[in-house]
């Protein structure tokens, strides 16, 4: 008899998992069948969006999309055997249409306008929203829209504008190719000269973007930019010699009046001088998502600006600042928007003297920027709140003013925590957008009804509402995406 | 001090606004374009087609009149008002006519201070219903469920209607006629009420028109037709009576076919004034002589425009009926020109 058991004295080898742990088969144990609960939810989903998808797909797959009318979709179905009133889709309908859904009315041969303005959107916004890309990439890319937006038109100016832009993205294209990053930042370390900002073009961006649209004389877009230029040189002139406040008061009224009654004399006096316009296109022929996207794009950009200084002002200790910007954050929050549109649409118009040419389209971007702006200041005000005294203590205690405190300590913060409730707003104001058809402007919604009155499309309807639909899914979703990008970037680890 | 600053203003601002209503039709010459309201659509009245033109029964009022006036059917902007717009586009100055299958009645004309200018279809409020119902008149439908537009004149028209004949009905309120096509196809509802004229277009789309059939009893009259601001009784007269031209070259068996034939002088005194050949009619509304003429070869006489836009041989294959010349024992009618 022996007490001594069987001692191991070196270890096991690792096993492989048991196969029903691992790979496929054990995601799906943990994950869909860990009990009977779990097992019936997920038999209970399958069958569900089995189900939505076998009605769906034979819906959406339907071979109609060279059909000319609603009759002719329906014998393309029924000589394939399926009958019934929603034996299948109607492509034909988006076919024929969905230029006139992304551009309305635009003159066709002026599509390149619109098509070239968002493309240079695209250029000016990088800078702001991402800082993964180098000044050298950001100024080809603007080269390259450039250039082929010069394919769209002919003359003179098209060929050197060809040839400038080409060149300059060859150049462009050539240092991108013959330094990487790493050898960039050392000649620049060394004092290599750096090109400029491309934060410039972002600045000079809008008013680039309302002339490509409309149209007009570029004189008055140059007219717009002067006047910044007066206010700032009165300013800095008034501050120099009578004090800050005046300059401060004067500057801005400078601009003002210039805008409101100068800049029309300026423009027409220089257009006839050195005649520099393309064709004007009306208001009236906006349509579609190029009307969306236009107010959707006013709209967010004029609103977060204005949205800061309403929040900033509600907080104010000044009484009369502090109580404007109440009253005027409570009252806009407080009217629909379709009130604020059916104002700028009738109630301006009757109120106005007949043959004032109030632009409706610019009624509605006021209308509708005025309250973004509104809930804006909200979403930034809960920001604001959100910081602790401490951040406002310190930035006083180290002797920065209101506006650098604010610029330098507070903003930053108080922004960042905003984030997912400035872009919710974002992608609200951008649906907003639709609401503009109760007023006759045809955006996609309103081109429905216009399409449908077609008497080649009457009755098609969930087609239409299918694809605008997905337009703005894409969009929103493409919204919320930059915003969770943004705060993973922001993400300092206050958790 | 202050106030009566403003009160000035205001008043300076009336004046102009009076001074420029006085002369629309030099306005509307000086712009070298009419700004024409319509519907944001509605089929065979007034639609966009793929390349943006307008086409349609109401446009086509809209293109006699520019033709009339400036000569040139296509100098028309349109300008889409919905049925909360509208009004107040033509009273603020934002539209010259207004031409969206309104209805004339007797506080649009004398409250909202429109002029309407005449009738260019008669309708009325009639009721489809599947043929499996079995139902062949509308005093038929008692305890039927009916879909509806709310906040239209075919709501209480519809609410008297059944009151008078003591039946009962349970409304399926609904908002545009798109959502009216699918509950009515869906079954939400037995019976659909609007405009006859609508009526008869949504059948038209329906997989198999031939099962659904529109009652006999129309139960409303909707008189629709082109109106004016008050207070310009020039352009009024300007508006109607390029619809009466319309009408009476009907009437007179001119055509955009023959009118070059006929434009070189007939043996019928009241055709020659038509076309300008007799007379000074034109220069009378302060038009050119031949304004007649431009209106009719714009779309054709008001026979044309209707068989191309609504007629039997179109998708919505609306019989004349009431729409009928008066000598086919219909309601429309001109005045002589003379």
């Amino acid at each position: 008899m022996s007490d001594i058991g069987f001692v191991r004295k070196d270890m096991l080898p690792e096993q492989a998992p048991p196969a029903s742990e691992v790979g496929i088969i054990g995601w799906v144990r943990e994950n869909l069948f860990s009990g009977i609960g779990n097992s019936v939810m997920t038999i209970l989903s399958l069958a569900a969006i089995f189900y939505t998808l076998a009605a769906l797909l034979p819906w959406v797959f339907s071979p109609t999309w060279n059909a000319g009318s609603l009759n002719e979709c329906r014998e393309i179905l029924h000589a394939q055997g399926k009958e019934g009133h929603f034996a299948g889709a109607c492509w034909g309908v988006i076919r024929e249409r969905w230029i006139q859904l992304m551009f309305g009315f635009y003159p066709s041969d002026l599509y390149w306008r619109p098509i070239v303005t968002f493309g240079l959107m695209f250029v000016a916004v990088i800078p702001i929203l991402f800082n993964m890309i180098s000044r050298r990439m950001n100024w080809f890319l603007l080269a390259v829209v450039i250039l082929l937006a010069t394919f769209a038109f002919g003359g003179i100016i098209a060929w050197v504008l060809r040839i400038l832009s080409a060149a300059g993205a060859a150049y462009l294209a050539y240092t991108l190719f013959a330094t990487d990053k790493a050898d960039r930042a050392e000649q620049i370390a060394q004092g290599a000269k750096r090109l400029p900002n491309p934060l410039i073009f972002s600045a000079l961006f809008p008013f680039i973007f309302p002339w490509l649209l409309w149209g007009g004389s570029l004189w008055v877009p140059i007219g717009a930019i002067l006047g910044f230029v007066i206010g700032y040189y009165v300013y800095a002139a008034l501050a120099k010699t009578v004090g800050g406040l005046a300059g401060l008061i004067a500057g801005p009224l400078a601009a003002i009046i210039w805008w409101l009654f100068l800049v029309g004399t300026f423009a027409g006096v220089m257009e006839s001088i050195i005649p520099l316009s393309i064709e004007a296109v009306e208001s009236r022929k906006f349509g579609g998502f190029m009307l969306s996207i236009t107010i959707g794009v006013v709209a967010i950009v004029g609103s977060l600006p204005l949205g800061i200084v309403l929040a900033l002002g509600r907080q104010s200790d000044l009484l009369i600042v502090k109580a404007l910007c109440v009253g005027f954050i409570e009252f806009i929050r407080g009217v629909p928007l379709i009130t604020l549109l059916f104002v700028a649409s009738t109630l301006l118009n009757v109120f106005m003297p007949p043959g004032t040419n109030f632009d409706i389209i610019l009624r509605v971007l006021i209308m509708v920027t005025l309250f973004a702006a509104a809930y804006m200041a909200e979403v930034v005000r809960g920001g604001l709140a959100a910081l602790p005294t401490g951040q406002y203590e310190g930035a006083d205690s180290l002797g920065l003013n209101y506006w650098q405190a604010q610029r330098l300590v507070i903003m930053p913060q108080a922004l960042k925590i905003s984030i997912p409730g400035i872009v919710s707003t974002f992608i609200g104001v951008f649906k907003d957008t639709t609401l503009v058809s109760i007023i006759g402007l045809l955006d996609p919604l309103g081109l429905t009804n216009a399409i449908r009155a077609d008497a080649n499309w009457n009755g098609v309807v969930w087609e239409l509402y299918g694809f605008i639909a997905v337009l703005f899914f894409v969009f929103c979703f493409s919204m919320s995406r930059y915003s969770m990008y943004l705060e993973r970037k922001l993400q300092t680890g206050h958790k | 001090m202050k106030k009566s600053v403003i009160f000035g203003a205001l008043t300076v601002a009336g004046l102009a606004a009076g001074a420029a209503a006085a002369g629309t039709l030099d306005d509307v010459k000086a712009r070298g374009k009419l700004n024409c309201g319509v519907t944001t659509g509605l089929v065979g009245f007034a639609a966009p087609d793929a390349n943006g033109n307008w086409d349609g029964f109401d446009v086509g009022v809209c293109r006699a009149v520019a033709a009339a006036v400036l000569g040139d059917p296509a100098a028309v902007e349109f300008v889409p008002t919905t049925g909360k717009t509208r009004f107040t586009a033509l009273a603020s100055g934002e539209i010259d006519m207004l031409a969206r299958n309104t209805t004339w009645t007797f506080s649009r004309d004398v409250d909202l201070k429109f002029t309407f200018v005449g009738v260019n279809y008669y309708d009325g409020q009639g009721f489809m219903v599947p043929s499996e119902l079995g139902v062949s008149s509308a005093k038929d439908l008692d305890g039927a469920t009916v879909c509806i537009q709310t906040g239209t004149t075919t709501e209480l028209n519809l609410a008297d209607f059944f009151r008078a004949n003591g039946i009962s009905y349970e409304p399926v309120p609904i908002e545009t006629n798109a959502e009216a096509q699918q509950q009515y196809l869906a079954g939400a509802c037995d019976v659909y009420t609007t405009d006859a004229s609508g009526l008869a277009a949504t059948r038209a789309t329906f997989e198999d028109p031939g099962a659904h059939v529109l009652l006999p009893e129309i139960i409303s009259k909707e008189p629709l037709g082109p109106l004016v601001r008050h207070g310009d009784n020039n352009w009024g007269d300007v508006v109607r009576w390029t619809l009466n031209a319309l009408i009476t070259a009907e009437e007179l068996g001119v055509t955009s076919a023959n009118i070059g034939e006929l434009a070189a002088g007939t043996d019928n005194p009241e055709v020659n004034r038509l076309l300008g050949t007799e007379g000074n009619l034109g220069e009378m509304l302060g038009l050119s002589a031949d304004w007649a003429k431009s209106a009719i070869m714009a779309g054709g006489n008001y026979g044309e425009l209707f068989e191309k836009n609504i007629g039997e041989n179109t998708p919505i294959a609306l019989a004349r009926g009431l729409n009928a010349q008066w000598t086919d024992g219909g309601l429309i009618y001109s005045p002589p020109f003379r």
